[in-house]
């Protein structure tokens, strides 16, 4: 009897015991699939763990891949919360059924209703504008205000801008084509290539510097790729940043043409309690700074404290179209871009 | 063709005499799997979207993609050939370092190696800066060739792929034995002569072996052209799958590539004809070497040194200066994570891609058939197929798989286990070897070719197995081209990205993660740190595999 009793307490314990550590692992957990390659990203989930002691387990990767992966997992992935940095793939996210609805009256409350999506399916934390970058002594910033000055021809051999392999150039065409039609969205990227100053190469600091070195006038950029190099510790590239000025597109029309980092909670989430406090946490002001301090992003949330830089620009005018918008005409974008030669 | 040795020697294997047959067969089909799954999409139907490319891009995918391939199959073959040429016969300065030294690009990536130049020679570079700066000159007024280009991206590559030609040549040369090339001598052939007519056709499988290695890296490079902003067929087939969200054109893509890649292999196979290479006696002694005086010695230095400080040193110095000035922040602990988990996926990735391949070589070998032929080429095929369109290949049955799995337990026990195969690091070695198993299985199949036939009939006439003639006799014989097959795997592991981006499983990051994401972020500087490091990790065991090669010729001390 007593041998008995020896053997299967602990073996019920140890089953018992198996079970609740699964259980207990499950419920202090959060996987997050990220398309952000942020460093101050580790500062983000690092103060949700201190603030909740949830785990955060990352898997970052290209936006595109990550949904792909999604997809095919299904109901079977380990994923709870998917995060982008492009409004045009938080579209093809929902296109292909991977977020699941949430309803929290805490990001209701905080978020602007154009950065959340109308059933919850994804929510928009950090904005980023794509500027105009002019060598002030070269053109006057009167003679550049918009996206669509871009293709003026008195602009020829002046233009510096990246392939359109980036996803960037992709949904800024996307919302020309919202604006202005195939037709003539088609006609403004034949007029920017024929302004390009060299073969579309390199990422946006590269736009940026061609700029500051003089091996174009003009040049265009997401914002924080600016303020990087503004804050830089490396002399050089303060310098460069010294060399240029930001131009805010369209100020007297539609306003700049403005992107979003969203996440959404992904359908069948192991973990969806956990999931649905971490995008709380994200419209947080603790988080909402760390995107404007960390990144440089604009965050969501306007209360929030933001980087010196990004201050001093005040306020300015945003483009509101609806941001699914710019999913929705990505593929036609392509197209165009593969039809005027922009490579 | 029967083998001899399969239907003569007495078996004392109890199994039926086509074990071997069935091993090769699935091996080659397992391997195969993600290729076949790719393959199938040729027969689904697209709407128009090949019309668009057509009229559009594809062009320049071709003719791209063409340029890249003559150029870098061109370059690869003159400087890996040559060199090792030169290393092995020929005495001269410096000759001792350039042995190990030559290897050395094989460590660098290739989007390393374009992030290192392009730093270094674009318009707001150093170089070009100092130009202006000291000439007085600005935009426009000088012509400076631009690194972001067809040719760049052709000459960088070409830097940093020779190795495997180089690596495969040397290990020929070193195999060859003296006998023939004295014959060579005897018959009155030069120095020059004896290496045209003599020493290149022996070597002439494992060359080939090589360039096929260069050109098919070339064929699904992504990173450098990428950067460059060249478009080939593998960043089309990126920009189709991931950007446009076709998925079946893209794949269809994906088949054109492949069959580009067969045809070549074909036509290659074609023109070697009926002929085969076999070394006939097994006495070796000291190569003779040519000893090089005044300035012909003083060439073949140079000729040796150029590929190494461009490919090598030039690009790490480079790196290492950008490291110092503004290096990765997350130096340290984390660092050593990234750089264990790479070695501990690199190490594995070898040893279980240079034992598959040596089972399939020799039972290819053993049953030289038509099905194990074409089994063989399939297998070795993942090699030429872009890293992210394997990955998918391997995600779709493999979650299956998993789903299977989870709704029997779910049925039978209630409970989810999650992706067990798919969610794992397993996953991660297995797409390797898919990847990778062409390039182990190409040394080896190279090498073992050179066995003569008879060695397996003496070894079967004497009571040895299969598997024991395998073991004892082609095993020790073969030892340099398997090591030298695994360095090839595990520095192709070490630099592999796009596969293991997709495949990783949850916290688990590589120094080429970590690099390529601090690059895709435009931060260089930092990125710097652990480009670095991979070429670091990736430098000892080449120079142990040049070691090895040395010790492994037979006759040598």
């Amino acid at each position: 009897m007593p041998l008995n009793r020896r053997l299967t307490v602990p073996l019920a314990a140890l089953v018992a015991g198996s079970a609740m550590a699964s259980q207990a692992a499950a419920a202090e957990e959060l996987n997050v699939y990220s398309a952000r390659h942020y460093d101050s990203d580790e500062a983000l989930y690092a103060a949700f763990t201190e603030q909740t002691g949830v785990e955060v387990n990352v898997l970052e990767g290209d936006s595109d891949q990550l949904i792909q992966r999604l997809k095919l997992e299904g109901e079977a992935s380990p994923a709870d919360v998917m995060i982008t940095v492009d409004a045009g793939r938080l579209w093809r996210g929902e296109q292909e059924d991977i977020f699941a609805s949430v309803d929290s009256e805490v990001l209701d409350e905080r978020l602007p209703d154009y950065m959340r999506h109308p059933e919850g399916k994804w929510f928009g934390f950090s904005q980023r504008v794509r500027a105009i970058f002019i060598d002030p002594t070269e053109v006057d910033a009167d003679e550049i205000t918009s996206y669509e000055d871009l293709a003026d021809p008195k602009f020829e051999g002046q233009v510096c801008i990246r392939s359109s392999n980036n996803i960037y150039n992709q949904s800024l065409l996307a919302s020309l084509i919202a604006h202005h039609g195939e037709e003539e969205a088609e006609a403004w990227a034949k007029g920017v290539v024929d302004n390009f100053a060299r073969d579309p190469e390199g990422g946006d600091t590269d736009q940026i510097r061609g700029v500051a070195s003089g091996e174009c006038n003009i040049a265009l950029a997401n914002h924080y790729y600016y303020v990087r190099l503004v804050n830089s510790d490396q002399e050089a590239d303060r310098e460069a940043a010294e060399k240029v000025e930001i131009v805010f597109p369209n100020q007297d029309g539609r306003g700049a043409h403005v992107n979003v980092g969203g996440a959404g909670m992904v359908k069948g989430a192991p973990n969806e309690e956990n999931a649905v406090r971490f995008l709380e946490f994200l419209a947080s002001d603790e988080a909402q700074a760390l995107f404007a301090t960390g990144n440089y992003e604009f965050p969501a949330v306007e209360s929030a404290e933001t980087d010196g830089v990004i201050a001093s620009w005040g306020d300015f005018k945003k483009d509101d179209l609806n941001v699914s918008v710019l999913g929705e005409n990505n593929p036609e974008a392509i197209r165009i871009f593969d039809r005027v030669g922009w490579r | 063709m029967t083998s001899p040795a399969s239907s003569r020697a007495p078996s004392r294997l109890s199994l039926p005499f086509n074990v071997w047959n069935a091993l090769t067969l699935g091996i080659a089909l397992i391997v195969a799997l993600p290729v076949i799954v790719v393959l199938a999409h040729l027969f689904m139907p697209t709407e128009g979207i090949w019309q668009h490319l057509g009229s559009t891009v594809l062009p320049r995918y071709l003719v791209n993609t063409l340029f890249l391939v003559v150029t870098v199959g061109l370059g690869t073959f003159v400087i890996g050939t040559g060199t090792a040429w030169l290393v092995v016969m020929c005495r001269f300065p410096g000759r001792r370092l350039f042995e190990w030294g030559l290897l050395l690009p094989l460590a660098v990536p290739t989007y390393v190696i374009a992030y290192a130049y392009t730093d270094f020679l674009q318009f707001a570079g150093p170089v070009q800066t100092w130009l202006r700066e000291s000439l007085g000159w600005s935009a426009g007024d000088y012509v400076f060739p631009d690194i972001r280009s067809l040719w760049g991206a052709a000459t960088l590559i070409t830097l940093v792929l020779y190795p495997y030609v180089y690596m495969l040549a040397r290990a020929a040369f070193l195999e060859q034995s003296v006998c023939v090339l004295d014959v060579g001598r005897t018959l009155g052939r030069g120095p020059w002569r004896l290496f045209t007519s003599v020493a290149l056709p022996l070597a002439r499988p494992a060359i080939v072996g090589g360039v096929s290695l260069a050109l098919m890296e070339t064929l699904n490079e992504f990173g450098a052209v990428q950067y460059f902003g060249v478009d080939t067929f593998t960043t089309g087939i990126y920009r189709t799958w991931f950007g446009m969200g076709e998925q079946v054109a893209a794949a269809q893509l994906a088949a054109c590539l492949l069959a580009f890649v067969i045809a070549l292999v074909l036509l290659e196979r074609a023109s070697r004809g009926k002929r085969r290479y076999f070394h006939t006696t097994g006495r070796y002694q000291h190569l003779p070497e040519f000893a090089l005086h005044g300035w012909r010695a003083w060439a073949a230095t140079l000729a040796c040194l150029a590929p190494v400080l461009l490919g090598f040193l030039i690009p790490s110095g480079l790196l290492g200066y950008l490291s110092v000035q503004g290096g990765d922040a997350l130096f340290g602990s984390a660092f050593l994570g990234f750089a264990g988990n790479s070695l501990l996926l690199a190490s594995l990735a070898a040893v279980v891609a240079v034992s598959l391949a040596l089972l399939l070589s020799y039972g290819a070998r053993l049953h030289p058939g038509k099905v194990t032929r074409v089994a063989t080429r399939v297998a070795a095929m993942g090699y030429a197929v872009p890293g992210s369109v394997v990955a998918v290949g391997i995600l779709i049955p493999f979650v299956w798989m998993d789903h299977q799995i989870n709704d029997f337990m779910k049925g039978q026990f209630g409970v989810v286990v999650g992706l067990l195969l798919s969610g794992s690091a397993f996953i991660l070695v297995y797409a390797y070897l898919v990847r990778f198993l062409a390039v182990s299985f190409n040394a080896i199949e190279a090498s073992l070719g050179k066995v003569t036939p008879s060695m397996d009939a003496a070894s079967r006439t004497l009571g040895q197995t299969a598997g024991g003639t395998l073991r004892k006799v082609h095993t020790p014989i073969m030892r340099g081209s398997l090591i030298a097959a695994g360095i090839l795997v595990f520095v192709d592991v070490m630099k592999e990205l796009p596969a293991t981006v997709i495949l990783r499983p949850f916290n688990f990051d590589t120094l080429a993660i970590r690099a390529h994401s601090l690059a895709a972020d435009e931060r260089l500087a930092e990125a710097s740190t652990s480009s670095l490091a991979i070429v670091a990790v990736g430098i000892l065991p080449v120079i142990l595999l040049s070691i090895a090669m040395r010790r492994s010729r037979p006759g040598s001390r």
